[in-house]
């Protein structure tokens, strides 16, 4: 499984605390009182996203179809546990509570977690976790275009970097949706499966609440539901080219960027969690 | 410290120009281009490091080689920042890095064939028919793609289909 931070000995923890205190000290940037808490929300609902999804694609690994799809699933994860640490580093500065990323990726329990319920979906099979995969994918990429443009620079470089890494994941969810959507007779059936499975879980992307509103008004990220437009144009050209059926329906489960989630995030937590709750600071 | 035992700016990319990627110890850190920024402030060394993936794990072990080298150098005091902007790209491996990099049997990146995103130009990245990726033993680009990644974050695997030889690509980000 992917650890924050990865390969660490005492001396790079040092190295990386020391690094992560200089790199966060950007004097240009704006530091208003109000609205700082929809700040470090929306920088929690990013981060506990890609923590989530990336924790749950990483069960896959050893366990992957075929040797070369385990090796991308381990590594999409990798970027996504990475893209974690940034985005929730920042959300503990903006915090200004002196959290780091480890803390609140270890130390918070279920309610506090804001990802999106996509993200703690069970991987169901192969075809199940990439459909799940391309659907985020597709608003991810969106998301980060957007913050590119963000009016806080920390956001800003954050969103370019992991862009680039996003597009590639974004590439290589669309070919597997179209291999396996236009594949066999089983791996079409699965395929619509998944997809109608999976429909009323992406919904949730698009749904902004006063949070989503005050960060929106700062310029420091998109209402949510300005990236519909552009994410039904990628579904509607690569699933009509995988044969898959867009359902019709429009009802969103939602709640988990406020804190409500399924029974099966605390199954993923008490495995992430389990070390640093039995043995508190441990490292490697 | 005393000034003039302070090694000059140029004396240091040298050192670092020496301290091998911990996962393709063919290349130098500098080859790679993820040095952004030597100087001094004061008496501390201040040494820019920016990450190839955001994930990558040997991010900290690349922190630690630059410490230990340039501490062998005798440089006490020395901080090591983490620069995002601009995000790394292949383009900042440098042409004797690829060379490097080839003759090491990694193929090196494809200018012009990083994932944007735009769904309409995947195809052709996905059957490899804008890439002429060539066999890093026996030049060939009959080749074709294995998986979208491969050993590390930074690669993916490809066949060369006249050799038969399989290979990493150091893929185009």
């Amino acid at each position: 499984m992917p650890s924050l931070p990865d390969m660490t000995t005492p001396n790079v923890a040092d190295l990386a605390r020391e690094a992560a205190q200089t790199a966060s000290a950007h004097p240009a940037v704006p530091q208003p009182d109000a609205g700082q808490e929809a700040f470090s929300e929306m920088l929690l609902r990013l981060g506990d996203s890609t923590l989530i999804l990336g924790h749950r694609i990483s069960e896959w690994c050893g366990h992957s179809p075929a040797l070369e799809e385990d090796i991308a699933l381990a590594n999409v994860a990798l970027d996504l546990i990475g893209q974690t640490q940034l985005w929730l580093s920042l959300a503990g500065e903006v915090e200004g509570k002196g959290r780091s990323a480890d803390d609140l990726a270890y130390l918070r329990d279920a309610w506090d977690f804001r990802n999106l319920l996509i993200c703690e979906r069970p991987n169901g099979d192969f075809g199940h976790t990439l459909m799940r995969q391309f659907l985020f994918d597709a608003w991810h990429h969106e998301l980060l275009k957007a913050l590119a443009a963000s009016s806080d620079p920390r956001v800003a470089e954050i969103a370019a970097k992991a862009g680039k890494e996003v597009a590639y994941h974004l590439e290589r969810s669309s070919d597997l949706v179209v291999r396996l959507g236009d594949g066999t007779e089983e791996s079409h059936r699965r395929m619509q499966e998944a997809l109608d499975d999976l429909w009323s879980y992406a919904g949730e992307m698009f749904i902004g609440d006063a949070k989503d509103a005050e960060v929106a008004a700062r310029g420091i990220a998109p209402d949510p539901s300005t990236l519909r437009a552009a994410w039904d144009q990628t579904l509607q050209h690569v699933l009509t080219e995988a044969t898959l059926q867009i359902p019709e329906g429009s009802f969103a489960h939602k709640g988990g960027k406020q804190g409500i989630h399924t029974e099966h995030l605390g199954y993923i937590l008490s495995e992430m969690q389990f070390l640093q709750r039995a043995y508190p600071g441990a490292s490697w | 410290m005393a000034a003039q035992t302070q090694p000059g700016v140029e004396e240091v990319w040298g050192w670092l120009s020496e301290v091998p990627d911990p996962e393709i110890p063919v290349i130098s850190l500098t080859d790679l281009g993820i040095i952004r920024g030597v100087e001094w402030q004061g008496d501390t060394l201040v040494v820019r490091v920016t990450p190839t993936y955001s994930g990558c794990p040997a991010t900290s072990v690349i922190n630690l080689d630059i410490e230990t080298a340039l501490r062998r150098h005798g440089i006490e005091k020395l901080r090591l920042e983490r620069q995002l902007t601009p995000p790394w790209t292949t383009d900042w491996i440098s042409p004797e890095g690829r060379e490097k990099l080839r003759a090491y049997g990694i193929a090196p990146p494809v200018d012009g064939t990083a994932a944007d995103g735009v769904l309409a130009g995947r195809i052709a990245r996905m059957t490899g028919t804008n890439l002429k990726i060539a066999c890093p033993r026996c030049g060939s680009t009959h080749t074709e793609r294995i998986s979208q990644f491969g050993s590390t974050p930074c690669k993916a695997s490809y066949r060369c289909k006249d050799c038969l030889e399989p290979f990493d690509y150091f893929k185009c980000i």
